[in-house]
């Protein structure tokens, strides 16, 4: 078990973390150009290979087999993937053997798998968050942390269990040195659910729709999978007056939508009043290099026009 | 290329014990046993889901199994006799094909999917070759040593070769074996490449040779591979039945289960071999009788 002892960034948490795991764990630490320049924006521990820090070569699918491989001798590897568009190839092992080993075989294969996010600039690729593509697959658990305590949880649970994880990581957070609370408050008109880089902007939304008269309750979602929708989600909803809005930072015909359908369920089956959920997150199309054709979370201003939007469409406010 | 005499070396079962070459031949009957009963029983309607063969490529894994000792096995789909041949328990794998929950697997593994904790043999997810990847992980991660299988198909993925590359270059103690039965489904290899994989091997530095599946051959090839892991090994072989199921198209290009029985006797051991052959057959079709029974 870790432990915070000092104010430390994400990106320093997580050196912290893989430096303990890699020389008191016998772990292991998997990835491509993980030594280049950078190290990773600062996350890598400046450790050589005989000490459990391994370059791979830049064949991803086979990288993921690899890891895999080292998760079922025993070593809790790090899997280390820079970009996560690059999971299109890598995920294959992890979804197919890691994620089902398990329920096939009785074998647990715990790998930690770092996947990093940015904020468009890369076009195609779309180096958004990608976490829906292993939601949507049993047997593996998904969070997105975004802040030191957030990680070292993640990590503690990491080391607790014999689940392989998917750490939906995002370049945004590696500066972070502070907590981000939920914010709750009574007679709320809308709650904003926010995952990964796009918390950062809700919490700006938050104050801007605050000034312009509009209360929201706002709250982080660290745990994408399994999805506990906690008394405090559904209260939080349920006081709401005109519902709820969801935002990720992957596609917004992903996981967005069966989270919020999620939420939408348990609410009625717990007996309260429907309350409609908006789902923001990247636009049904590919991102091109130019800065006007990049395809982004939604922005700060975007969601206080959907959370004006989700007011004025549902009757306006009083 | 292909032949049932590619690679030869004259005289070469000579070079081994009569344990050694009685045994080896007792694991191809093992296998071959178990897939006749294993085709009987699917033919008859007891098992209900796809099944992978290994009638006439059993000489490959009985051979392997006694030159390269207790390694950590990944293996594929057409699996029955690399189980069988590392010492897997017979029931157990006669209840996994009749879906029963005392299956090696539970149920969930069926043809495709066998593992044993016990013989160090991890199941196959279903993705051609990716085995091969997690053999080198796991051979990275323990520092043990490893046989990789996979097929002339599945040698063909991409990831396949990108990692024997990696093994390559980080020395790893891995077996890479290839049992070649010259089809995909009922595709051909000249139709799909114009490369060898032994070639790929040694270019990344590898020994690696290429021979047919004369079990005597094997074991010789194996046993000096296994000195300077990585290693590859091209095995030509025949596969007798489907790909999938029962049936059967056409004959095969060579009976080695036949070959090895000459060969015996040559060896002077025909008495021995008609022996464990018949004993075989009896006590592997009882196995089987019993547990349809129940």
């Amino acid at each position: 078990m870790e432990e915070t002892t000092q104010k430390m960034t994400v990106a320093e948490k997580i050196s912290q973390i893989t430096r303990n795991h890699l020389l008191k764990n016998n772990g292991l630490a998997l990835g491509q150009c993980l030594t280049a320049v950078g190290w990773v924006g600062g996350t890598i521990p400046h450790l050589s290979e005989k000490e459990g820090l391994v370059e791979l070569s830049m064949a991803d699918v086979s990288g993921g087999g690899i890891a895999v491989g080292a998760a079922l001798a025993g070593r809790r590897p790090i899997y280390i993937v820079r970009y996560q568009g690059f999971q299109w190839y890598n995920a294959a092992s992890i979804v197919n053997y890691a994620a089902k080993s398990k329920d096939m075989w009785g074998i647990p294969c715990p790998i930690f798998v770092r996947s990093i996010a940015m904020d468009g600039a890369i076009g195609p690729v779309a180096s958004g968050s990608h976490h829906s593509i292993f939601i949507r697959m049993p047997g593996i658990v998904v969070c997105a942390p975004m802040t030191p305590n957030e990680y070292q949880q993640v990590w503690n649970y990491f080391m607790e269990h014999d689940d392989p994880m998917y750490i939906s990581e995002h370049k945004k957070s590696f500066p972070i040195d502070y907590d981000m609370k939920d914010i709750i408050k009574p007679k709320a008109d809308v709650t904003i659910f926010a995952i990964s880089s796009t918390r950062i902007n809700a919490i700006e939304a938050v104050k801007t729709l605050e000034g312009n008269g509009i209360v929201c309750n706002l709250i982080h979602l660290l745990w994408l999978k399994p999805f506990v929708i906690n008394k405090k989600i559904i209260a939080s909803l349920n006081q709401s007056r005109f519902g709820g809005l969801i935002l990720d930072g992957d596609f917004e015909n992903g996981a967005l939508k069966c989270l919020a359908f999620d939420i939408i369920q348990k609410l009625t089956g717990s007996g309260n009043k429907f309350k409609p959920i908006k789902t923001l997150g990247l636009e049904e199309r590919s991102a091109g290099f130019a800065p006007h054709l990049d395809n982004l979370p939604p922005t700060t201003g975007k969601i206080v026009k959907t959370v004006e939007y989700i007011i004025n469409s549902n009757g306006k406010k009083n | 290329m292909r032949s049932k005499s590619f690679g030869e070396i004259k005289n070469i079962s000579k070079h081994f014990t009569k344990k050694e070459s009685l045994e080896m031949f007792k694991k191809m009957c093992i296998s071959r046993n178990f897939e006749f009963n294993t085709k009987d029983a699917f033919d008859k309607g007891y098992i209900k889901m796809p099944i992978y063969l290994s009638v006439g490529e059993e000489s490959v894994s009985s051979a392997i199994s006694i030159a390269y000792k207790k390694p950590h096995i990944f293996a594929q789909h057409r699996c029955h006799d690399i189980y069988l041949a590392f010492g897997g328990e017979i029931v157990p794998l006669i209840d996994e094909l009749l879906h029963k929950p005392s299956g090696i697997a539970k149920g969930m593994g069926g043809s495709a999917s066998i593992h044993s904790p016990k013989i160090g043999m991890f199941g196959h997810s279903g993705l051609m070759g990716d085995q091969i990847p997690i053999a080198v992980g796991y051979a990275l991660g323990s520092k043990q040593k490893v046989l990789a299988i996979m097929g002339d198909a599945s040698a063909e993925e991409d990831y396949v070769i990108s990692s024997m590359g990696y093994a390559a270059s980080k020395k790893l103690p891995v077996l890479f074996v290839c049992t070649d039965n010259g089809l995909s489904i009922l595709t051909k290899v000249a139709v799909r490449r114009n490369w060898s994989m032994v070639n790929v091997a040694k270019a990344f530095g590898m020994d690696a040779v290429e021979i047919t599946d004369d079990p005597w051959l094997i074991m010789h090839h194996v046993k000096k591979l296994a000195k300077n892991l990585p290693s590859f090994i091209n095995i030509h072989t025949t596969r007798v039945l489907w790909h999938n199921g029962t049936g059967q198209d056409s004959e095969p290009e060579w009976d080695r289960f036949k070959i090895v029985k000459e060969d015996l006797k040559n060896l002077g051991l025909e008495k021995q071999a008609l022996k464990i052959e018949q004993e075989t057959k009896e006590f592997i079709d009882k196995l089987w009788k019993k547990q349809l029974k129940k």
